[in-house]
């Protein structure tokens, strides 16, 4: 596409730019558009597991709820606390709102469908999900307040505890993969598990505890039940989104869903095949990849939705236990496993 | 042209933000300028195809270091006026140290004009068809392998000597045994009995 437009009158420079923005449009529109979907998933799926009917008021069987939600959150009033640090608390939102956006640069959503094809996709998206800590941190410090500050104080530890051992789970991956671009990644792994037929690396059983490593620091990383220990309500209020209304909160709430769907999507392309299907099938591939790719997306949702649902909260030195003396040494054995196993097969020459 | 705007761009909000982290009074907004200076270096890097380099930039001082700083400043209780004193004790020193920085940049930038690096004899050639992280890996596993580790020894013995230095034993807590907790069964903890009128029980 971008090559068609340069070469139409816009000329090299600026047909690359009105590609790109044409693409950038085409990735964060539906997102947002997703993110309401998912919020209404969400709420249906903890609904349905508790025996209630969940939103079933606004549209057909409720579906339009979110844009309802979204639309009072519009035309709210925006309440700066009077203590607060003004600024700093209206860019907190902004931060955690951009973050969750600009990750999905590098996101291959089939065969060479992706906005910019880096070299370093996988450390892109590692340094980009990293910033989103400082969201919940500005907040919780320039609301002046105890709860969120309490919130912010936790979500710091917390991320950067997981974000180790899913630095040493996604080095595991690239060892096998023998590259950080999220393409590469993907096309590695056609054929990749036990059997020869299955596209994945979860179907390795080298690589599977990875996937559900990797699964659980997701959780983690997203401050998802069970470890949401940062908008814990029943000791935190509402954490570090408390002394936020109207938009502001809208954004904090977007982009946090934006992110849960990065982590699905990420759980999808780093060991379950990303556009590929499952099984290594010639008809099955008459599917578009897009498709596969999404519809993983929505499977790991499901499994996200339903974890919320049945599983209680961690209480937070065990939330540290799990991410120091757990997931830290075995992801560190897994690295070493998995650069041994290649070592002694792919590279024995 | 678009290069050597963003490269004007990035490099003059490096030091700005540089400026800012010592000119502004209140020190998380210091930090948060510091982390904006972190951000504009990584896209310097970039531009100079640094990919690599860049996002262990962001990855490392944004994503671990800047926040644990953040961390620690944002529950200090500061004295800013005690602080502003600080400035004219410590600002000749810092002076100093920066007038040496310039010195070093000027002596730099001669040996380089002066035409005496030949950039292909570099011990490292640079190849431009090559990945950076593999360029990068090829060099460290191969010819600088023992300085290598011998770095990550250096960091392995700080990182004991912080835990040794800090760690106490405290032997008035109880912490819990996980593993202890999850074998225990309920016929462990419960004991039926059927005590006569009169007697109770035994504990």
């Amino acid at each position: 596409m971008t090559e068609w437009f340069q070469s139409t009158f816009l000329g090299y420079g600026f047909g690359w730019f009105v590609a790109t923005t044409i693409l950038i449009l085409l990735i964060a529109l539906p997102l947002m558009l997703a993110v309401a979907m998912i919020i209404y998933a969400d709420r249906k799926i903890w609904a349905a597991m508790a025996l209630r009917r969940g939103p079933n008021v606004v549209g057909p069987l409720g579906l339009l709820q979110s844009f309802a939600d979204g639309l009072k959150v519009f035309l709210q009033e925006t309440i700066i606390p009077s203590a607060a640090n003004r600024g700093l608390f209206l860019l907190a939102p902004i931060v955690t709102f951009t973050v969750a956006q600009i990750v999905w640069a590098v996101i291959p959503f089939g065969p060479k469908m992706v906005l910019a094809d880096i070299n370093v996709g996988l450390l892109y998206i590692l340094a980009a999900s990293s910033l989103g800590v400082y969201g919940v941190i500005i907040s919780g410090w320039a609301s002046n307040s105890k709860y969120p500050f309490y919130s912010a104080l936790r979500a710091a530890a917390q991320m950067v505890s997981y974000e180790v051992s899913i630095g040493f789970v996604l080095i595991s991956v690239v060892l096998w993969a023998d590259s950080f671009n999220l393409s590469k990644i993907v096309e590695a792994q056609q054929g990749a598990g036990i059997l020869p037929f299955l596209n994945g690396f979860g179907f390795n059983p080298l690589l599977f505890p990875m996937a559900i490593v990797f699964l659980i620091s997701a959780l983690a990383e997203t401050a998802r039940a069970p470890f949401d220990l940062t908008e814990a309500e029943s000791e935190l209020v509402a954490g570090y989104q408390t002394e936020y209304s109207s938009m502001s909160f809208a954004l904090f709430w977007l982009g946090e869903y934006a992110n849960v769907i990065l982590m699905c999507a990420l759980n999808a392309i780093l060991f379950w095949g990303g556009w590929l299907p499952p099984v290594d099938w010639a008809p099955v591939y008459a599917v578009p990849g897009i498709l596969w790719f999404f519809g993983k997306i929505l499977v790991f949702f499901f499994i996200f939705s339903w974890i919320k649902a049945t599983v209680p909260r961690f209480r937070y030195d065990q939330l540290m236990r799990l991410g120091w003396k757990v997931f830290l040494p075995i992801s560190l054995l897994w690295v070493f496993l998995v650069s041994g196993y290649l070592m002694l097969t792919r590279y024995a020459a | 042209m678009i290069q050597v705007f963003a490269f004007y761009l990035f490099a003059a909000l490096v030091i700005l933000s540089g400026a800012l982290v010592i000119f502004s009074r209140n020190p998380v907004h210091s930090v948060l300028w510091l982390i904006l200076a972190f951000f504009n270096a990584a896209g310097l890097m970039v531009l100079v195809g640094a990919e690599f380099i860049a996002m262990l930039l962001v990855i490392v001082y944004v994503g671990a270091v800047a926040v644990l700083f953040l961390f620690v400043v944002m529950m200090l209780d500061i004295d800013f006026a005690e602080l502003r004193s600080g400035l004219t004790r410590y600002g000749l020193f810092g002076a100093l140290i920066a007038m040496v920085l310039v010195g070093e940049m000027i002596i730099a930038e001669g040996a380089w004009s002066a035409g005496a690096i030949q950039l292909a004899q570099r011990a490292a050639p640079v190849s431009a068809d090559m990945p950076n992280i593999e360029a990068m890996g090829a060099l460290i596993y191969s010819r600088y392998l023992y300085v290598f580790e011998a770095a990550g020894l250096v960091l392995l013995v700080a990182m004991i000597g912080a835990i040794v230095l800090t760690h106490r034993e405290r032997r008035d807590t109880r912490p819990q045994n996980i593993s202890q907790q999850v074998r225990r069964r309920p016929q462990d903890a419960v004991r039926n009995t059927n005590p006569p009128v009169g007697q109770g029980v035994e504990l």
